[in-house]
């Protein structure tokens, strides 16, 4: 054993120790790149909808003049604030106050809840549906699309408050929660540039 | 010598580990050592292989006279459409993906892939979109009949009218195949940006795992949007919604770019694999390091870049406005630079080279040669006057051929070859393996090269039966046809008794020079005893410098002097 051998072996125990421990930096870095990959679905149907609405002779449903912006506005308002308060709830859980935590988190939950609740109003009230030419179609592939992904937010959302309550759960660490929140935040990107494309360009 | 390395594997194997190499039922399990799911992608890909190839081989059947005689033409429809969509979503990439799957982390010294579940879940999705697919056989009105590009308003035709039918079946099949390789490019350049072994710089990696991580970002940004464009084509099958149909108002060409915005790349994915295992197999068996590594690794991310914006050379014919014809003509000439100089590297590292014509070698040299004609036929059709002539014509089917079979699957052959040795601890039949490229060479030539006469006549792709004029270039290519079917058996029969009862291979059995290399055949459970220190570069051939620092196994001894550096003192 010589002493080359020796100083390796002290090196490679230092990095091995390194990759084990850096397991939560290899999954936010892939989920990173996952989110990176889904915002290609949206952009693509992004784009879809502009060369639609570009493209169509006739873009409404005979009878429709064009969307109310109001309700949506207010959703919107809703749901880009509650990328806030999840990163409160995240702050408190970096601090380790649990109660913080859940309290914040269950709040953004609500307030998903809320803009999930004025989707499905504004779905209801509307004059055209799913098979109203291209723009129905597309209409409700993006909100719906977007609404599915909101409906997995508040999921995973839960079953972080669930797994809050497991003693010593995020002691050592808490990706899931940095996934989640994430998540969420992209959730609210993709929102807004949805809002300024469906209601904003009319 | 000899001695040794017969020994060597034993003293690893003495060592007992879940999944000992000997242990054949490990790979019926949901294991999470990549090397097995490795082999597991690519057993199974094989078998869909044969499948596809079974398809082909009707079809070829049924175009040996001129008259559809063979098979029913929507019988012969659905063969085509199945025969495609087989041969990519479940040969083509999977085995690629396999072939990374097992040689990355042993190539970046790590000991897994970074996300070992995520990796077995992404396997066990191939046969169950496979059997899927497959399934559509069983199903009143039979499998689709759109072609693997689906292309409505043909694909949106349900003569049945049922919800579960063969368009509907093979949508949720391809969006299953679609997940399982997000799931595995998220995998894959995670594990390639992370996990490299200290010491390994990019400029360290070996050129296949640059072109796996170029061949990865493509599934990254395309493969998304064409599950945005299957998702639109799926709800206006089963829904009624009017985002490709025209007559309820849609935009059936909006689907085209959709679909060939991934599935032009699509094409990369498959082939920069191949070009790695090229530029791997080469230096090895002409004992010179890589001509110009560093641009030929590169070259691969350009090519990932530049292939984002080549797709609508597809649709030249679809009414498509004079600006937009010009522009991806010119991508499309630029996107054969990349590749024309990875063509030059290979050539210049055989030249003058100590060249032994192992069975790798020959599939990597037969497929680089048709790697070079189906590059130049791809010149032709990315112009746009010959493109419009040629387009929908046999000429197209005998470019991608060549593309997909001369070079992809060839360089597919060379890799199993090259690896198979390391992968099971023993080597295969040279005889059998030079029949096996004899017969592929050849039957690859006379199928696929008649095709480009017969498009130039004019004879139209996809139909069951065609003018007599063009009969004696279909009799030659059915022969052909058959031909590659008949050169499976000597591989199979390689394979399998290699594999129960073939000479023991050591660990290195080429002098290669590789991480790769430096752990028994096969590797134990994590690779590596010790994680390797990187201190030069791949390709060492020549050169006499040492690969790593420490001894990452060890327990062997056989490696050349200079793969590790000398003690001093």
């Amino acid at each position: 054993m010589t002493a080359e051998r020796a100083i390796s072996q002290a090196i490679e125990a230092d990095i091995r120790e390194h990759q084990e421990h850096d397991e939560a930096g290899n999954s936010k870095f892939g989920f990173i790149v996952f989110l990176l990959s889904e915002s290609v679905i949206f952009l693509s149907f992004f784009v879809g909808y502009a060369i639609f609405k570009t493209t169509t002779p006739t873009w409404y449903p005979p009878g429709v003049a064009g969307l109310e912006t109001r309700e949506p506005l207010i959703n919107t308002i809703v749901l880009v604030s509650s990328s806030f308060v999840i990163y409160v709830a995240e702050r408190y859980l970096h601090d380790k106050k649990l109660w913080g935590f859940r309290i914040f988190l269950l709040a953004t939950m609500l307030m998903g809840a809320y803009f999930l609740f004025g989707q499905a109003v504004e779905w209801r009230g509307l004059p055209f549906n799913y098979q109203s030419g291209a723009f129905g179609s597309t209409f409700f592939l993006l909100t719906g699309f977007h609404g599915l992904h909101v409906l997995t937010g508040i999921v995973l959302q839960t079953l972080m408050l669930g797994r809050s309550f497991i003693p010593g759960n995020y002691d050592n660490g808490f990706f899931g929660v940095e996934a989640t929140s994430l998540f969420w935040h992209f959730v609210d990107v993709i929102w807004i540039v949805l809002y300024i494309l469906i209601y904003v360009w009319q | 010598m000899a001695n040794i390395s017969i020994e060597a594997p034993e003293v690893v194997r003495g060592q007992p580990y879940p999944g000992a190499p000997d242990n054949w039922k490990r790979f019926f399990t949901f294991s999470t050592d990549h090397k097995v799911i490795g082999i597991q992608y690519i057993v199974t890909s094989f078998f869909f292989f044969l499948i596809g190839g079974l398809f082909a081989m009707i079809m070829r059947g049924e175009l040996i006279t001129p008259e559809a005689d063979l098979v029913d033409r929507t019988v012969y429809n659905a063969l085509f459409t199945m025969h495609g969509s087989v041969m990519l979503f479940f040969w083509t990439f999977p085995v690629l993906v396999g072939l990374g799957n097992y040689l990355v982390p042993l190539m970046i010294g790590a000991r897994d892939m970074a996300f070992p579940r995520l990796n077995a879940v992404s396997f066990w999705m191939i046969p169950v979109a496979g059997i899927l697919m497959m399934s559509s056989f069983l199903v009143p009105g039979g499998p689709s009949q759109s072609g693997w590009w689906a292309y409505p308003p043909v694909s949106l035709q349900n003569p049945t009218g049922n919800l579960i039918n063969g368009q509907v079946l093979w949508i949720l099949s391809v969006a299953i195949s679609g997940v399982s390789s997000i799931m595995g490019a998220v995998n894959f350049v995670t594990t390639i940006f992370r996990m490299r072994a200290p010491g390994m710089t990019w400029f360290r990696t070996p050129a296949f795992v640059w072109a796996v991580l170029g061949a990865q970002l493509i599934q990254l940004y395309g493969l998304p949007a064409l599950t945005g464009g299957a998702i639109m084509l799926l709800l206006d099958l089963t829904i009624g919604t009017s985002f490709f149909a025209p007559e309820r108002g849609g935009n059936p060409v909006l689907y085209q770019h959709f679909f060939w915005f991934y599935s032009h790349p699509a094409v990369y994915v498959m082939v920069l694999p191949v070009f790695g295992i090229f530029s791997e197999v080469l230096p090895v068996h002409a004992r010179k390091p890589l001509f110009g590594y560093r641009v030929i690794a590169a070259s691969s991310l350009v090519i990932t870049v530049i292939s984002s914006a080549v797709w609508v050379h597809h649709m030249f014919a679809s009414a498509t406005p004079g600006w937009m014809r010009m522009f991806f003509m010119v991508t499309t000439m630029l996107v054969a630079i990349p590749s024309g100089i990875k063509v030059f590297g290979w050539v210049a590292t055989v030249w003058g080279g100590k060249i032994r014509f192992t069975t790798p070698m020959l599939f990597a040299l037969g497929g680089i040669s048709n790697w070079l004609f189906a590059g130049i036929t791809g010149i032709f059709l990315g112009s746009v006057p010959i493109d419009l002539h040629v387009h929908n014509t046999y000429f197209v089917v005998g470019h991608f051929h060549y593309v997909l079979y001369g070079a992809i699957v060839m360089g597919i052959y060379a890799g199993i070859y090259h690896w198979f040795p390391k992968m099971t601890g023993r080597m295969y039949y040279e005889g059998l393996g030079k029949l096996h490229f004899a017969l592929t060479y050849i039957g690859t030539a006379l199928i696929f090269l008649p095709m480009h006469p017969l498009g130039l006549m004019g004879m139209p792709r996809r139909v069951a039966s065609y003018d007599p004029e063009f009969a004696y270039w279909n009799v030659v290519a059915s022969i052909g046809g058959f031909l590659l079917g008949l050169s499976t058996l000597p591989f199979i029969l390689n394979m399998v008794s290699a594999w129960i009862r073939g000479e023991k291979a050591g660990n290195n059995p080429w002098r290669a020079y590789g991480l790769e290399w430096l752990t028994s055949s096969p590797p134990s459970v994590e690779n590596y005893e010790a994680t390797p220190v990187v201190v030069s570069g791949p390709y060492g051939y020549g050169k006499n410098e040492p690969l790593v620092a420490n001894t990452p196994n060890p327990g062997l001894t056989e490696f050349p002097e200079s793969f590790t550096q000398k003690p001093t003192s």
